[in-house]
């Protein structure tokens, strides 16, 4: 079990409580009420049907696709999907909001509850329940930054499907909630729901904070009384890993102090500004929209066909967890190992496809460290990677055989990044081939104990000093001698 | 009338026409039109222009928003090519008014508000589509109440429509055509259509039917498809025609009903010919009399007329029960709380955002409050402040949720009532036409004409106004026949039977346009 995450305060330890709405854009061409194409580049309002524009007489159509997205991140969720459930229209203004009004599911959501198994980093995990995942209509976006007197509406997006993944107040530190959302994506991609693209904003996070003190959570769970837990502030659009810890920690820190000045938190939405780090207040509750929910009375009750969940449960890909546990029983991979890989469908492809028949172990080392690390300087998917599976393959099984050693596949590596092909032809073209000939080192160990007769006395006194004769033969020949080689020549010219 | 040969389309109307010819094509019932054409005793263009005259020449009555002469002709034109080369359509040639409710393609459409502007749709709604595909030809665009919020067609942005109908008795005051559908029934009553297009959300198509002396029927809701149709109260808003006659509005209803994909709450069921329901014998069926209808301060002679009606299809052979609907009395307030919740959203977009009129103001919230505040009529922001009121947080359940529990209340009414009848006779409105601007300044008395139109509008059920008698006045009065879910053609049967004792047939407002 890991330690509960604490923030020290002036008045003692504080902990946090953490919930999330994550909405992920389902990944289907049209949107979810009409036929207009989705899509990412499209010129401004290009993508938009008279029932996007709310033109005069139009209607919703339900796009069954969405449906079925919907249905999959359910039973990718563990969760109890709902056959008969129902649209409801949230009323209010906006320019981007052609309708007045957005589609959504308020009462009766399309996925009940569910839950999330999240791996940390340091090998444990929790889980996370989910409260309810419905169907919603996405806006258009509002720019205002084109000229300085003018708001202009773009209505591409309006209409779009949206899949609101709401979780309970089950996460406790930053650091978790960016795990949950990471697994949450990794669920959804695999599935094929979501392409889970933050950067475009198809997946993104919606995160309340609140602070209480040791203790009130516990009570919380016990009682499910929220009068345990302090009031929540709800950071709105975060849409990435990175900026939901720094959201978290920031708005942590602002509430703890407000509370220890004898301040109240106000019940609240705020907005996380990645460029200052900090958390600004929207709107108060008070200022809070009344939305006027009521059903749709342009649809009708979603009902599905339990035979239709059936034939979908049928056709789902092997989930993340299922995954993460064949890795750890087939390549023998640690469970921190495995959780990184299953992180990420497509690292977690490219591992297998390198690993066949090689060691496992040592092929996830230089997936995860060395390839991975390359790519994230570069700011790379794994799709892109210059360096395809087949050589981490290549670069291994060279290793294996003790054609070069751990240190020279360093240097290889660097030559296949830089384009030079597959490694065994850059270990030929540079030379890199481990020197295994014992005639060649044995001349090296002997030249060195003669010029050196007064190390080679010490060293039988002090044996950890043998690392200095190796580090010196290593220096002769370029690296390239066999480090195990070299080793068992020293101990026995030595005398060891 | 003359032969055919000897009139050429020289753009000379009325070339070799006399007066009384014309006014003798625009007095045709459909189904007389229809036979005509067909027979090419005359052509869709002919009948067309003496429409078009028509239309001209009743400018007083303010039936039409927007006259269409050239589109119409257009239409004729190829309306008579089709019929030359055998490929007419059950409408082919036949010139209709539509509601300024329904979106039609490259046609002005304003549902006769102001918000709307000069709105010209890309678009061509379902049923207008419908009734174009069977070659029907559109004279223009009919006025209605502002989104058909009205009974009285009053509240409308162009003005009130007159009914063509006047009671000397009454000191020939110019009278409401009813409403919202007035247009509808005022064009149909002075013959500047063969037939027109209505809504009915509450009472829309009946009682601007009974006001008349016209025919209107509210299909079984989802059997229109409500795409392209300006939204009033989505679940309660249904397509239906207003007619001549009975079978004139089975040939209509026949050629607008039908499944269409683009409408979630449309029926995908089959759409019959309802004209062979028309004349058929009501012998055996149980007609209903619901007690509840009778409501307090019904003048007589609309009690009368109800009694004239249980005595007619009495002599035509069915069997008249009396049944209970025992929650009517809560239909119409149910009804004032529905459908303003519906239409305070469903009239959301109109914000001068995208199309239609927009006001100036410094800020965004200016600019909504400015449109929507010189946009929308009276009656309309009562709706929408209604409508907004009942859907607020801690409001919800009393009026919103309460009222749709009525509503279920209501619909087990009938469905309680059809274990021991077939179908339902009731008075459609409480009284005849009423002069105009005498209600306006009483929401609660306007709203009181829906009292018997609103219950079949809450449970989705057809229903049908026919003309069965005149008040002292000399005024038009109708009956309303009230069916089981999708079972328009017994309506029809019925509707047709009362037609045919009623000898109101043929009768006319004196033209004093």
């Amino acid at each position: 079990m890991t330690e509960t995450f604490t923030l020290k305060g002036r008045t003692g330890d504080w902990e946090i409580v953490l919930g999330l709405e994550v909405h992920a854009q389902v990944a289907s061409n049209s949107k979810l009420f009409s036929g207009a194409a989705v899509g990412f580049g499209a010129g401004p309002n290009e993508q938009v049907s008279l029932v996007d524009a709310a033109m005069p007489g139009m209607l919703p159509v339900l796009n069954r696709f969405c449906v079925e997205q919907a249905i999959r991140a359910g039973l990718g969720l563990k969760a109890k999907i709902n056959l008969k459930s129902r649209f409801d229209r949230k009323n209010y203004f906006y320019p981007d909001l052609p309708q007045g009004y957005q589609i959504s599911q308020f009462e009766f959501p399309i996925v009940g509850e569910g839950e999330v198994t999240v791996d940390r980093i340091d090998g444990s995990s929790f889980t996370v329940r989910i409260e309810r995942l419905h169907l919603e209509q996405d806006a258009g976006k509002s720019i205002h930054d084109l000229s300085p007197t003018e708001t202009y509406v773009d209505l591409n997006r309006s209409g779009t499907a949206l899949m609101e993944i709401v979780s309970k107040p089950d996460m406790r530190s930053p650091e978790d909630a960016a795990a949950y959302v990471k697994k949450l994506r990794a669920i959804l991609v695999t599935l094929g729901a979501c392409d889970g693209d933050m950067e475009k904003g198809n997946l993104r996070a919606d995160v309340n904070v609140s602070v209480c003190r040791p203790g009130d959570y516990e009570k919380f769970r016990e009682t499910g009384s929220f009068s345990h837990l302090g009031t929540r502030c709800e950071i709105k659009n975060v849409n990435s890993y990175r900026f939901i810890q720094q959201a978290i920690h920031y708005e942590a820190r602002r509430q703890i102090e407000i509370l220890e000045d004898g301040g109240k938190i106000d019940q609240e939405t705020r907005l996380f500004d990645p460029g200052k780090g900090e958390t600004r207040s929207m709107r108060s509750k008070e200022e809070a929209h009344d939305y006027r929910y009521f059903p749709d009375p342009d649809l009708l009750p979603l009902e599905i066909d339990p035979a239709w969940v059936k034939e979908i449960e049928a056709s789902l890909p092997e989930l993340p967890d299922a995954k993460k546990a064949r890795l750890m029983a087939d390549y023998g991979l640690s469970a921190y190992d495995a959780s990184v890989l299953i992180s990420d469908a497509d690292v977690a492809a490219f591992f297998e496809e390198a690993a066949k028949g090689r060691d496992a172990k040592l092929v996830a080392n230089w997936t995860l460290n060395d390839l991975m690390g390359r790519l994230g300087k570069d700011g790379l998917e794994i799709t892109a990677s210059p360096i395809p599976a087949a050589d981490i393959a290549g670069l291994v099984e060279l290793i294996e055989k003790g054609t070069i050693s751990s240190k020279i596949a360093k240097t290889v590596f660097d030559h296949m990044w830089a384009g030079e092909g597959a490694p065994a032809a850059i270990v030929d073209k540079h030379g890199l081939v481990q020197i295994t000939d014992t005639g060649a080192i044995e001349a090296a160990v002997d030249a060195l104990i003669a010029a050196n007769p007064d190390k080679a006395e010490a060293v039988k006194e002090k044996p950890q000093a043998i690392g200095w004769f190796v580090g010196q033969v290593m220096k002769e020949t370029g690296g390239k001698a066999n480090p195990a080689a070299v080793n068992e020549i020293l101990k026995a010219k030595l005398g060891l | 009338m003359g032969p055919r040969d000897e009139r050429e389309d020289d753009g000379d109307w009325g070339n070799g026409w006399g007066y009384d010819l014309m006014s003798e094509l625009t007095s045709l019932t459909l189904k007389a039109a229809l036979e005509g054409l067909r027979s090419k005793a005359f052509s869709s263009v002919e009948i067309t222009r003496a429409h078009i005259e028509a239309v001209e020449a009743a400018r007083p009555l303010n039936a039409y928003v927007l006259e269409t002469p050239e589109k119409a002709l257009e239409m004729a034109a190829a309306s008579d090519a089709r019929i030359a080369s055998g490929d007419a359509g059950a409408l082919e040639g036949a010139p209709l008014g539509i509601k300024d409710l329904f979106c039609t393609k490259g046609v002005r459409s304003t549902a006769c508000s102001k918000i709307l502007g000069e709105f010209v749709p890309e678009y061509e709604s379902t049923v207008t589509a419908n009734l174009f595909g069977d070659g029907a030809v559109m004279l223009g665009k009919l006025n209605l109440d502002e989104f058909a919020m009205g009974s009285s067609n009053e509240t409308s942005a162009f003005g009130n429509v007159i009914n063509p109908w006047k009671s000397a008795a009454s000191g020939n005051k110019a009278l409401t055509p009813g409403g919202s559908s007035g247009g509808s029934a005022a064009a149909v009553a002075a013959d500047l259509c063969l037939g027109a297009t209505a809504t009915d959300t509450g009472g829309s198509i009946r009682q601007p039917a009974a006001f008349t002396g016209t025919v209107g029927i509210k299909p079984t809701y989802g059997r229109c498809s409500r795409w392209g149709i300006v939204a009033f109260a989505s679940s309660l808003d249904q397509a239906g025609p207003i007619a001549k006659t009975v079978e004139d509005a089975a040939i209509l209803l026949t050629s607008m009903a039908g499944h269409d994909p683009k409408d979630s709450t449309s029926l995908n069921v089959e759409t019959p010919d309802w004209t062979p329901y028309v004349g058929k014998s009501v012998k055996g069926l149980r007609i209903g009399v619901p007690k509840e209808y009778r409501v307090d301060g019904m003048p007589a002679e609309i009690e009368k007329l109800w009694q004239d009606g249980i005595d007619w299809l009495k002599h035509a052979g069915a069997e008249i029960v009396e049944v209970s609907l025992p929650h009517t009395k809560y239909a119409l307030p149910a009804y004032y709380i529905v459908a303003p919740a519906e239409a305070s959203s469903n009239l959301a977009r109109y914000d001068g955002m995208r199309y239609g009129f927009r006001a100036e103001g410094d800020n965004l919230t200016e600019i909504y409050e400015n449109t929507r505040a010189q946009g929308f009529g009276n009656e309309v922001k009562r709706r929408i402040l209604i409508g907004t009121y009942v859907l607020s947080a801690g409001y919800y359940d009393a009026y919103y949720l309460k009222a749709q529990k009525v509503r279920r209340r209501i619909a087990d009414d009938f469905d309680q009532a059809w274990q021991t009848c077939d179908a339902l006779l009731t008075p459609t409105a409480p009284s005849a036409a009423f002069a105009l601007g005498e209600r306006m300044a009483d929401p609660i008395a306007m709203y009181l004409n829906d009292v018997f139109t609103v219950t079949t509008n809450l449970a989705g059920l057809p229903s049908i106004s026919v003309p069965a008698g005149v008040d002292a006045g000399g005024l038009p009065l109708g009956l309303q026949v009230i069916g089981k879910a999708l079972d328009e053609a017994t309506v029809f049967s019925v509707a047709g039977a009362i037609e045919k004792s009623a000898g109101f047939l043929g009768k006319k407002a004196e033209r004093w346009w």
